[in-house]
């Protein structure tokens, strides 16, 4: 028996209540599995089961690493930046994305071609759907957003990220969420509820995280060096608020049983559709705006190298944004069973926030003032301006199909499909690549990208496919429309439905090209970024960065 | 219950305006207030000055 040295270190108290609770959930998720009936719960219950006894390994294992536990607030008077968990976030959202990409061009296709759904029911569309949009907003923009915000809550904080275990319990949680959702879904579990899909069970560990997710930002904020908490943050959190409070309200749903995932919602009739859709369009409006405005206010003016175009603008932009957008959700209502006067407001609401959208988008471009130079030599900055430039376009259209008059026609069409694209695809992903394309080099300690030219390849194919997505589905939406309204001299209808269904054929083919254009992009700017991390020119001397004395980017732990 | 809808109704038409100008103007006032100025350049510079 030979005394081998170890150095273990004592556990702090909250790794000690960390591991308690992984441990104490280990056995009532295992009987939740054994004793369901439902093969997709106990699927679910299983992961639970292996997640806890994985998460007291991890936590476990902290131990036998060396460094100090909690690690200092500060090394040699600058901030010791907390990068480990926004490294895993954005290693996850290019995972999550290019899989989110994937799925939507195989729907695209099984769209234009009903044979490629296999006759199965875990690859038909009405599952595959909820996947692709589940996968590319909350997968792959949730886990940017998380990236960037905590990345822009230390920077501009000039502060180490609040907690030890809680900043990865909410990268690591938040991603065990997106695996329970998705394959949820393939399994045919679902409440039916629009960007809501996942059921109770899901939605309960979510307000987990995202209580907690909150809560770091919050502390963090707390600790700050800086007087004035700038607008970037201000976003995140009404981004972050904003989404706990709609997802609790949309959410309000009774399981039936411990031991099924089948829940029922507590509202009824029009007001579930109301919640619904204040839920649906508040997610557009506080995930895949707020949250990616926030992006813009910090990687727009870092990239350029000059700061924000106007500051009192942004102050406005801010509160005009958020206080008009939460009652625009009526306009997805339109000609329903929701009063007259709801969807009257809806629709009012909806043409007020041009302003507030377009006063963003301007003090995003205008920052370029006087640097409009780089457009030409920074690929990176041009795809940034460029998701500024689909953002305004985007913010127009939408305004103008709340209008009833115009939402007559465009609504239940392809119209509106094409309008969601340019914004998620033009707006979101756009600036989350531009801020990931950032990211990348700075949290890996690189001096620059891999490759400029790959990410002008990247710029172009993607913006071609974007091109193609949306003017096909503008055709065939309006084409669509008319074709529903069309009547005969003697006031019958002149289409039978299937005959809209063969119109659209065409259309859908040039959108599925579009769709693996921008995933061929995509999958460029994966390789780039790989050969950034792998082989890129080492910024700081690899030494310094090991021991510390470059803090920013000094590892976890 | 009619009375209780078109007075909810007209309460929401009418304290809803002045809640919005309310807050619209006094978020002007807070961004254009000339002792906050000075705060609100050097604040445009925080990604910029980072150590």
């Amino acid at each position: 028996m030979s005394a081998t040295e170890y150095s273990i270190r004592r556990a702090t108290t909250g790794e000690i209540a960390g591991m308690l609770i992984a441990a104490a959930a280990v056995m009532p998720f295992l009987m939740v599995a054994a004793l369901t009936d439902h093969s997709g719960y106990a699927f679910h219950a299983t992961l639970a089961t292996l997640a806890s006894f994985a998460s007291v390994f991890l936590i476990g294992n902290r131990c036998f690493r060396p460094g100090q536990v909690p690690a200092p607030q500060e090394i040699n008077g600058k901030p010791n930046y907390n990068m480990g968990p926004v490294k895993f976030a954005t290693v996850a959202s290019m995972f999550w994305g290019i899989a989110g990409f994937t799925v939507g061009l195989i729907i695209a296709l099984q769209l234009a071609f009903p044979a490629l759904n296999l006759d199965l029911p875990w690859t038909s569309f009405g599952r595959l759907r909820p996947l692709h949009t589940s996968a590319v907003v909350f997968a792959f923009g949730g886990n940017v957003l998380i990236a960037t915000s905590f990345y822009v809550v230390q920077r501009t904080s000039r502060a180490r990220l609040a907690g030890d275990l809680s900043p990865w319990f909410v990268v690591l949680g938040y991603n065990f969420f997106i695996v329970i959702a998705g394959t949820g879904y393939l399994l045919g579990i679902t409440q039916g509820k629009e960007y809501a899909e996942p059921e109770w069970y899901a939605d309960l560990w979510l307000t987990i995280v995202w209580v907690t997710y909150l809560l770091v930002f919050l502390m963090t904020l707390a600790k700050r060096k800086e007087p004035h908490i700038y607008v970037a943050n201000w976003f995140y959190l009404a981004f972050i608020l904003t989404i706990a409070v709609l997802h609790l309200g949309n959410n309000l749903a009774i399981p039936v049983s411990v031991l099924s995932p089948k829940s029922y919602i507590v509202w009824s009739g029009v007001q579930d559709a109301m919640f619904q859709w204040w839920y649906g369009h508040n997610a557009v409006g506080f995930f895949l705006t707020a949250g990616f405005l926030a992006i813009m206010y910090y990687f727009v003016p870092k990239r350029a190298n000059r700061p924000v175009y106007s500051y009192r603008l942004s102050i406005i932009h801010f509160w005009a944004l958020i206080f008009l957008y939460i009652w625009a959700g009526p306009h997805h209502l339109h000609y329903t069973a929701l009063p007259d006067w709801a969807q009257t407001l809806g629709m009012t609401f909806s043409i007020m926030l041009w302003m507030p959208s377009w006063g963003g988008m301007i003090n995003g471009l205008m920052t370029l003032s006087g640097a409009w130079d780089k457009l030409r030599t920074d690929p990176v900055l041009r795809m940034m301006v460029v998701s500024l430039a689909f953002y305004g376009m985007s913010t127009f259209e939408g305004p103008l199909m709340s209008i009833k008059a115009v939402n007559s026609l465009s609504h239940y069409t392809d119209w509106t499909i094409g309008h969601v694209h340019s914004g998620a695809l033009g707006w979101v992903a756009y600036i989350s690549f531009g801020a990931i394309y950032c990211l990348v080099p700075w949290l890996w300690n690189r001096k620059e990208l891999y490759s400029l030219r790959l990410v002008s390849w990247h710029f172009w194919i993607s913006t071609l496919g974007i091109v193609f997505y949306i003017s096909a589905m503008w055709v065939s939406g309006i084409l669509q429309g008319l074709m529903w309204r069309a009547y005969t001299s003697l006031g019958f209808l002149e289409y039978s439905f299937i005959e809209t269904v063969d119109a659209m054929h065409p259309f859908y083919v040039i959108r599925a090209l579009g769709g693996a254009l921008f995933l061929i992009g995509a999958l460029i700017m994966v390789f780039n970024l790989w050969m950034t991390v792998k082989s890129g020119t080492v910024d700081v001397p690899q030494a310094d960065y090991d021991h510390g004395l470059v803090p920013q980017l000094a590892p976890a732990q | 219950m009619d009375t209780t809808y078109q007075w909810l109704a007209s309460f929401a038409q009418s304290v809803g305006l002045l809640y919005f100008v309310g807050i619209f103007v006094s978020v002007c006032a807070y961004a254009f207030w000339p002792k906050n100025r000075a705060r609100f350049e050097q604040a445009a510079f925080t990604p910029l000055q980072e150590d």
